[in-house]
């Protein structure tokens, strides 16, 4: 019993990037464990995502034909026959936020620990998973002293599965307990749409937490407008209302690959860093020389944006609001 | 109606920092109410708020220490908080998912509430999971990543928002009792106001050990042990601009002209 089973995601018809990020993962840690690599998706057009994914390194893939889209009542039941079927040592599952929203639950109902938000592992006869704490400021290693475990690996993380696979496809007759499943999924809704598109800009000037009051909004919405160039945001901007859902860079929002991306006092968290880590020129102006955007950055200004961005606008000929 | 709030203190490390062994050094953090949880706080208060005989009562599993962050969230509005706290609890190593869901459950099942909220995920471990777990232990329905609630107490129903990726939310009808697990930006959280304040000094705040909620120390068993934590290897090559913010702004604008950013 040295398998891993790997859970894929899909939505609306197409399977997600973190569904090949797990074979990669699962691979790795299948390897390691000397075991082979199960690979599941359930729901949807199951045989078509089977095809997609029969990439290299893949032993076995389980198709489960049981509804259309995400339904975590549905996945927790399937997930747990399933399991019971392959008898694995290490199921693996996304970190996405429908992996959140049934992970924990098998993990309970099988009564195996469980370590989220995996960036990396290791197998030496006991699983050592890496994940980091504090806001992405340090980095920790969580060893599972048991015979099984749950793990979700981060999205993103781990490169996406290539190369023709040569895998077993098998359908799995799961028994789903219509009468355990207490939610209904009624539809979807875009959001943050508008009259501006982000993801078009050549430049974006982002404001992250450390602008610190609304009015101070205007500062950078002036440099914005004196390089021509398009107003974006972190996370808290957006949840505190200051700026508009459709000015949202990162995991909820909107993922940028700009020319140039002017990060303003924002330190990079990790579901940030999803939607701009593309952006061929990363300039990062904040105090904190250990944030992690310096690590993403090819440019930083370790100094009080309140200094840095009123000289900026003058450099450029425009006048600072403060 | 009864809604219970998990709340959890958790620490934020500043700027500058040492690691000592298996944790920051202590004289590195700050403590504060969690993130995710000040949201839940404020959605559980404001449907209180909104509808009759509503109680808010939240639980919390720290130290004494902890008992100025439940203070808050007592002076935001909730009604009465639990902390639960022990000898055992104390010279624990690391509560996993399980255990915590494990306490929150003997806390749910003494409480019996219609809804639970719980943030997201906490500021300092980040493992988004205790939620969803509390609800498989306690046999309730859930919804996690919630951005938007309308709640039918009548109809027995939660029609929430799901945040998923990608600027898209998922639609979903969730049963009650459920629990659900808040994402920032639901709602706009409350400052405490000063009569709000002095309240929480008079409402209740009852400590409670493992064996008070019928459990005993077997519950922290772990199977789960952080050994190691470090500083992540940099891969920066990032090239730092100096000499003050005129100089520094000077540096930062050729290279701007020279990626081709001109006055707009």
């Amino acid at each position: 019993m040295t398998d891993v089973l790997a859970v894929t995601e899909h939505r609306r018809g197409s399977l997600r990037d973190v569904s090949f990020e797990i074979v990669t993962a699962g691979r790795k840690l299948a390897d390691a464990q000397g075991g082979d690599l199960h690979l599941a998706v359930i729901g949807g057009d199951v045989e078509s995502f089977a095809d997609e994914l029969n990439v290299e390194g893949v032993d076995t893939i389980h198709t489960v034909a049981d509804g259309e889209e995400f339904n975590h009542d549905v996945y927790t039941q399937v997930v747990e026959q399933l399991y019971a079927d392959v008898a694995p040592t290490t199921l693996l599952l996304p970190n996405s936020v429908n992996g959140l929203d049934y992970a924990p639950a098998v993990a309970e109902r099988l009564d195996v620990p469980i370590v989220t938000d995996a960036v990396g592992f290791d197998h030496d006869g006991t699983l050592e998973v890496t994940r980091e704490m504090y806001a992405s400021k340090v980095a920790t290693t969580v060893e599972v002293d048991a015979d099984e475990a749950v793990v979700t690996i981060r999205p993103s993380e781990f490169a996406k599965a290539e190369g023709e696979g040569s895998a077993d496809v098998q359908s799995f007759d799961a028994d789903v307990d219509e009468s355990a499943v207490r939610s209904t999924v009624t539809g979807f809704e875009e959001v943050g749409g508008g009259d501006v598109d982000i993801s078009e800009a050549d430049v974006l000037v982002s404001v992250g937490r450390g602008i610190e009051e609304e009015e101070n909004i205007e500062l950078v919405e002036a440099l914005a407008e004196t390089l021509g160039a398009t107003l974006s945001s972190s996370r808290p901007i957006v949840d505190a209302g200051w700026l508009p859902k459709n000015r949202q860079v990162g995991q909820s929002g909107k993922v940028v690959t700009p020319k140039v991306y002017l990060a303003i006092g924002i330190s990079g968290a990790v579901q940030h860093v999803a939607g701009m880590k593309g952006s061929e020129t990363i300039v990062a102006i904040n105090t904190d020389p250990n944030a992690p955007i310096n690590d993403l950055a090819d440019y930083a200004i370790h100094d009080d944006l309140f200094d840095v961005v009123p000289a900026l606008i003058e450099e450029f000929g425009g006048e600072s609001p403060l | 109606m009864k809604i219970l709030v998990t709340v959890k203190e958790v620490a934020e490390a500043e700027d500058d920092f040492e690691i000592d062994g298996l944790d920051i050094d202590e004289r590195y953090l700050e403590y504060d109410l969690n993130e995710w949880d000040d949201y839940a706080v404020e959605e559980a208060v404001t449907i209180a708020e909104d509808g009759d005989d509503v109680e808010v009562v939240s639980v919390t599993i720290g130290p004494e220490r902890a008992e100025e962050t439940v203070r808050m969230a007592l002076a935001k509005g909730v009604d009465r908080a639990i902390r639960v706290w022990d000898d055992d609890l104390e010279s624990a190593d690391m509560l996993d998912v399980g255990t915590k869901a494990d306490i929150l459950a003997a806390v749910v099942e003494e409480e019996d509430p219609d809804l639970v909220f719980s943030g997201v995920q906490a500021n300092d471990d980040g493992f988004g999971a205790t939620g969803v777990a509390l609800a498989e232990v306690v046999d309730m329905e859930w919804g996690a990543v919630v951005n938007d609630l309308d709640l039918d107490a009548e109809g027995g129903v939660a029609h929430v928002h799901r945040e998923l990726e990608g600027g898209v939310e998922e639609l979903t009808d969730i049963e009650l009792p459920a629990v659900l697990t808040i994402q920032t930006g639901i709602n706009e959280p409350r400052y405490a106001s000063l009569r709000g304040i002095r309240q929480a000094q008079r409402k209740p705040l009852d400590v409670q050990g493992l064996g008070d909620l019928g459990l005993d120390a077997s519950v922290l068993e772990s199977a789960v042990s952080r050994t190691a934590m470090f500083e992540p290897e940099s891969e920066s090559d990032v090239t730092v601009f100096e000499g003050g913010a005129e100089e520094e702004a000077g540096q930062l604008a050729d290279l701007l002209r020279d990626k081709g950013v001109v006055e707009g």
